[in-house]
């Protein structure tokens, strides 16, 4: 079967944040790019699926953005051990909806797909909504938040456990194909070997241009604007004297003051 | 005809705090508005969505709905905003409703705005604001394309009312059509805990590598069942394996909003610190005075955590008994 996962490559956890003098979106300038934390363990999941059928299925990574930089993510999941690279190389500014639109156009003129995995939501504007509306798409079920994956033996459907409020799992049982999101904890990702890097620089990545998929402007659905950054906190202050000195002072501070117990 | 449209989530008909939120923000608008509830028990809801003013109930007990189920809930919603095309639909920012919206909105051809923490909510002008990079900014939401606005609010961002008694909402039946669904709930298992989940709870004491092992996180337990609270943990001794993911608050855990957020032990990588800087209060307990924590912290005690956090257990035993 083709195994598709869709990546996203995001500005890495350590970043700082600046935003545009005219508001209209973050710095970039500085930034690093890495793959979206989640999508490493879709990636992951998606070569282990493929390395327990043995039986010829394939590892096919998919990704949206602009040309210039996201290859570098794809090239990372090559390095890793997916078979092969799509791009579609597109403008900054897509939603969500506009964005699992053209990933599933993409998909649907694969054949034999079972599975998509995404990870559970992008780092960087926290949507998590593509996989889900991919589904809807491609008519298929879907399951987010997932930390267990499994295939049945007759290769039909897939049981899957994701988190629910209040640290309780459900478990589900999807038809094949499906759309599967990736929580952390659902398999340790691999690193890239030096052979896998070796031999992700010759890959070939093909390239779909965005405008050839017709998606029309009218599938974007939300956009952002007015970007802001937190307001500051004003000084706090260090508690003096002993331990017990400053314990009971800030037990105090917080009846008292802050009135938060 | 109604022009907001309020999905109430409740347990066997008893409904969730984050849900009377919703519904006071939908009093408070001045639009006339509806209420959806769908699941065993769903139609007792009736009577707090009648008590905020909400005319009528969406609702269905049908067996397909019983329990979640993102295809069977996807299709009876969708109905629903199709049929009623209201100009506003709210709801929270629970798991449940992250998985269910995108494709309810996918289906419907509606935009959705995840996780928002500010609504102004006029008649039917709504101004949403929500946060990325889980709080490093945050943005204002433009809907385009869009009949119906599908915003979920995050829990506790806004303010809950009780409704008046006496009034119900017109109950009226969802007709469910026959569903082929690919997914089959098979059943739910509890975590370890039925504690209050971290996006939800009120005081948070949370713990990293300044505690030095995983057996020390019961000192982080005790604490927190005095204040009534629940545990968070730090990246670092989350990928140590020292305690499960779910209690991970930062850019690649838990954004977390409590009262009273009290970090252990924590220097405060800027991942984690945007996960809890929206906090009312921050405790920040740790032996580096250089700690970059201490610059979001309220109140800074500089010290080792295993020596202070008896202490304070016992002086809030003290004073809350």
């Amino acid at each position: 079967m083709n195994i598709f996962v869709c990546l996203k490559q995001v500005p890495d956890t350590e970043s700082k944040i600046q935003i545009k003098s005219d508001s209209s979106g973050i710095e970039t300038t500085g930034i690093k790019w890495v793959m979206n934390p989640y999508d490493e363990f879709a990636v992951e999941e998606a070569l282990k699926l493929r390395d327990k059928l043995a039986d010829g299925s394939l590892v096919n990574i998919l990704t949206l953005g602009p040309k210039s930089r996201v290859a570098d993510a794809l090239r990372t999941a090559l390095a890793m051990g997916a078979d092969n690279a799509m791009m579609i190389n597109a403008p900054e500014n897509l939603d969500s909806n506009s964005v699992a639109k053209a990933l599933s156009e993409v998909i649907k003129k694969e054949s034999d797909v079972g599975v998509v995995f995404t990870g559970k939501q992008a780092i960087d504007d926290d949507c998590s909504q593509v996989s889900q509306i991919m589904a809807e798409y491609l008519n298929m079920p879907h399951a987010t938040v997932v930390v267990k994956f499994e295939i049945s033996g007759d290769k039909s459907h897939f049981t899957v456990e994701r988190e629910v409020e209040g640290g309780a799992l459900e478990v589900l049982q999807l038809q094949k194909p499906a759309v599967i999101a990736a929580q952390k904890g659902l398999n340790t990702p691999r690193y890239a070997s030096l052979p896998g890097i070796m031999k992700a620089k010759k890959k070939e990545i093909k390239e779909i241009e965005f405008s050839s998929l017709g998606v029309s402007d009218t599938e974007i659905k939300i956009v952002n604007k007015n970007y802001q950054l937190p307001p500051g906190r004003p000084a706090g202050k260090f508690l003096d004297g002993d331990a017990g000195a400053q314990v009971s002072s800030l037990v105090k501070l917080l009846r008292e003051e802050a009135k938060v117990i | 005809m109604s022009q907001i449209l309020v999905f109430l989530e409740h347990k066997s008909g008893q409904i969730k705090k984050s849900s009377l939120e919703l519904l006071t923000a939908a009093k408070n608008s001045g639009a006339p508005f509806d209420a959806i509830a769908l699941g065993a028990g769903a139609k007792a809801l009736a009577e707090v969505a009648g008590g905020f003013g909400a005319q009528s109930l969406f609702v269905s007990e049908a067996d397909v709905l019983k329990t979640y189920n993102p295809e069977a809930y996807t299709q009876a919603v969708a109905l629903v905003v199709k049929d009623k095309k209201p100009a506003v639909l709210l709801a929270t920012a629970s798991l449940t409703c992250k998985d269910l919206f995108p494709r309810v909105g996918a289906k419907t051809g509606n935009g959705v705005a995840t996780d928002c923490t500010t609504l102004k909510l006029t008649g039917t002008d709504a101004q949403v604001r929500r946060p990325l990079f889980a709080g490093k900014a945050s943005v204002e939401v433009e809907f385009k394309n869009s009949s119906t606005k599908i915003i979920l609010m995050r829990p506790n961002a806004l303010e809950a009312q009780q409704p008046a008694a006496g009034k119900s909402a017109t109950v009226s039946e969802i007709t469910v059509p026959p569903m082929d669904l690919k997914t089959i709930v098979k059943n739910v298992v509890q975590g370890a805990s039925a504690k209050v989940d971290l996006t939800e709870a009120k005081v948070i004491v949370s713990g990293g590598r300044g505690l030095k092992g995983p057996e020390n996180f019961k000192l982080l337990e005790e604490l927190a069942t005095v204040l009534g609270g629940s545990v968070g943990a730090s990246r670092a001794v989350v990928d140590a394996g020292w305690v499960p993911h779910d209690m991970q608050v930062g850019q690649t855990g838990k954004t977390v909003s409590p009262s009273l957020y009290i970090a252990c032990g924590i220097s405060g990588a800027i991942q984690h610190l945007a996960g809890m800087s929206s906090s009312k209060v921050i405790v920040a307990i740790n032996k580096d005075k250089d700690a970059p924590i201490f610059q979001k912290a309220t109140y800074g005690i500089v010290g080792d955590a295993l020596e202070i956090l008896p202490l304070l257990t016992a002086e809030f035993k003290k004073l809350l008994q």
